[in-house]
């Protein structure tokens, strides 16, 4: 009876801490909605999204060069990850030899483990410099702090994620199917490129997508290279301005405008949103190439 | 034939060195930081608190971030482990299986996992001032160990859902009960995984600056009781980098420095306590 009763009370407390974590990001968004309610209800969002000017002691808030900041480091970012992450995992799945994919598991899951500041360090030691050169070369002088050094840092940053997840997907491909294929005279590339690929290709999808709701929400390696200039960016060696460190610089200070802290929050609620839908999207890829595997 | 075998050979070139290159990115990011921070680290640095103020000169070391940084990740660790172990248990079949709350709430915690530390940070800072509370290493704790706690669930849930079911069956046969099973074979036989899961969220939380940017505040004394503001590492790199003063970004490079060794350290202590208790484990 003692028993059966600890059991019970057990399973109670796991459900309360299940229900807990679970509705903890829906209390997240809605705690941001509720704050950011009040920019939402003063400014038309046509305003707030497409208006340049940031003047926020003014009571002008428009995000559009910070909206244009992130799309700009992300991209980049992602341009630069997709393609050695896609080949380095079809890679390591398909051609090394499995002490190179044993060797290399632990050292990306090392990579993932590095905290933002460090990448930031580095992105100021090495990378800046580095741009700073490679703009020259084009006969452009800057500081080096650019959109293109911020996504070069968070190119970096996002490996990690995009290699596992895709790694996982190729490795679940059955074996059966490249067997058929090279027993039908195909070449291993052939195999890799038409069989392999095209059936993981929405969880390969799925892991972009997880890189990049993950780039878009970085903040301090960013903050710490971009250059955070509130101007629309016209090259790469532009300064640029993303929302993660819009809210990490100005937060905190201004309290005392409601309007700004309002603002700021509303900013956190973009970041959020773009990651809940990147998020389901990701969920739909995945769940796409296990209807067709058992095809 | 002879373009298909180009082709190959093309795209494995391509491949290797994209191999090359995250590999290498990982060396580079260790090394750099490595290299400007260790020649900056001496006894003077991990064993004093600064003397003139964090971000201008005078001598002084780091020791406030130090210990910072370890009560703010040993406290958010302790405390979201139980709750995590809690929510790992019962995502298993064994208890929310297939019903429509255990796939909601999976997916609510995928979702909780990709949400930015910035964000954390925010939100964190608008709860503590509605509570009436102060930047502290209370708020701190409080904020690392929500931005900790999808992290470890995720997983610990994968440990857990490793132990075959045989194992399990075999328990409940014997007549113990769902909670006996998995708190004495269960949670035994993923014991390397849920050692992983809590290592791997303590380096995550100790890393983390944008979500203790608010909540924490920035001190050059040790806290003496959870509500005194605090220092720490990650923010200690960030602040102290961007002075014009050399000194002072010798300490910022000596604070990456300890991060990194100490984020890495974390990683290979739990390899190879896993490695360890693997003995240990049915299989």
């Amino acid at each position: 009876m003692r028993r059966k009763l600890k059991d019970l009370v057990a399973r109670r407390f796991m459900l309360l801490a299940t229900f807990f974590s679970s509705i903890l990001v829906f209390l997240i968004v809605a705690g941001l909605l509720q704050r950011s309610s009040l920019i939402l209800l003063t400014k038309p969002i046509s305003e707030l999204i497409l208006s340049s000017t940031w003047r926020p002691l003014a009571g002008e808030f428009g995000f559009y060069p910070f909206i244009i900041g992130t799309f700009w480091v992300t991209a980049i970012a992602m341009a630069l990850a997709i393609p050695i992450c896609v080949l380095a995992t079809v890679y390591l799945v398909e051609y090394a030899p499995s002490r190179l994919r044993e060797l290399m598991k632990p050292l990306v899951d090392l990579l993932a483990g590095i905290p933002p500041v460090v990448f930031g360090v580095c992105g100021v030691l090495a990378i800046v410099p580095l741009v700073k050169k490679l703009a020259l070369l084009f006969g452009i002088a800057t500081t080096g702090y650019s959109v293109l050094a911020g996504g070069i840092v968070l190119a970096v940053m996002v490996f990690p994620i995009i290699i596992s997840v895709s790694h996982e997907v190729l490795r679940s491909v059955p074996n059966e199917v490249r067997e058929a294929s090279l027993s039908l005279g195909a070449t291993k590339w052939q195999t890799v490129k038409h069989v392999v690929m095209r059936i993981a290709f929405p969880g390969v999808v799925a892991a972009v997508i997880l890189g990049f709701s993950r780039a878009l929400g970085e903040t301090m390696a960013v903050l710490m290279v971009v250059g955070n200039v509130p101007k629309v960016p016209l090259s790469v060696f532009d300064p640029g301005y993303p929302l993660p460190a819009l809210i990490a610089n100005s937060y905190g200070e201004m309290m005392s405008i409601p309007l700004y802290d309002s603002a700021l929050l509303l900013a956190a609620l973009m970041l959020l949103v773009v990651v809940f839908v990147s998020n389901v999207l990701a969920r739909m890829m995945v769940s796409r190439i296990g209807v067709m595997m058992h095809r | 034939m002879n373009r298909r075998k180009l082709e190959e050979a093309a795209f494995k070139v391509l491949m290797i060195a994209a191999t090359f290159a995250v590999a290498g990115s990982l060396f580079a990011v260790v090394g750099i930081v490595l290299w400007k921070g260790l020649p900056a680290l001496d006894l003077a640095m991990i064993t004093q608190t600064p003397k003139g103020g964090y971000y201008l000169g005078k001598e002084g070391g780091i020791l406030n971030a130090i210990v910072g940084s370890l009560y703010l990740a040993f406290g958010a660790t302790a405390l979201a482990f139980p709750v995590s172990l809690l929510v790992a248990l019962f995502l298993q079949k064994d208890y929310s299986g297939n019903s429509w709350f255990g796939n909601f709430s999976r997916f609510s915690l995928d979702v909780l996992w990709g949400v930015p530390s910035i964000v954390y940070g925010a939100f964190g800072f608008t709860v503590m001032i509605f509570l009436g509370m102060k930047a502290s290493l209370l708020a701190g704790i409080l904020v690392l160990a929500l931005l900790e706690l999808p992290i470890m669930i995720r997983a610990m849930e994968e440990a857990i859902r490793m132990v075959s079911s045989e194992i399990k069956e075999s328990s409940y046969a014997l007549g113990l009960t769902r909670f006996e099973t998995m708190l004495k074979v269960v949670c035994r036989q993923a014991l390397p995984g849920i050692l992983t899961a809590v290592l791997l969220a303590f380096g995550r939380g100790i890393g983390d600056a944008a979500s203790i940017l608010f909540t924490t505040g920035y001190t050059d004394q040790l806290p003496a009781s959870l509500f005194d503001p605090v220092a720490s590492l990650p923010l200690a790199v960030f602040f102290q980098l961007g002075t014009p003063f050399a000194e002072v970004q010798q300490r910022a490079y000596a604070s990456a420095a300890i991060l990194l060794v100490v984020v890495l350290a974390t990683s290979l202590a739990s390899r190879l306590l896993a490695n360890k208790f693997m003995k240990y484990v049915v299989r």
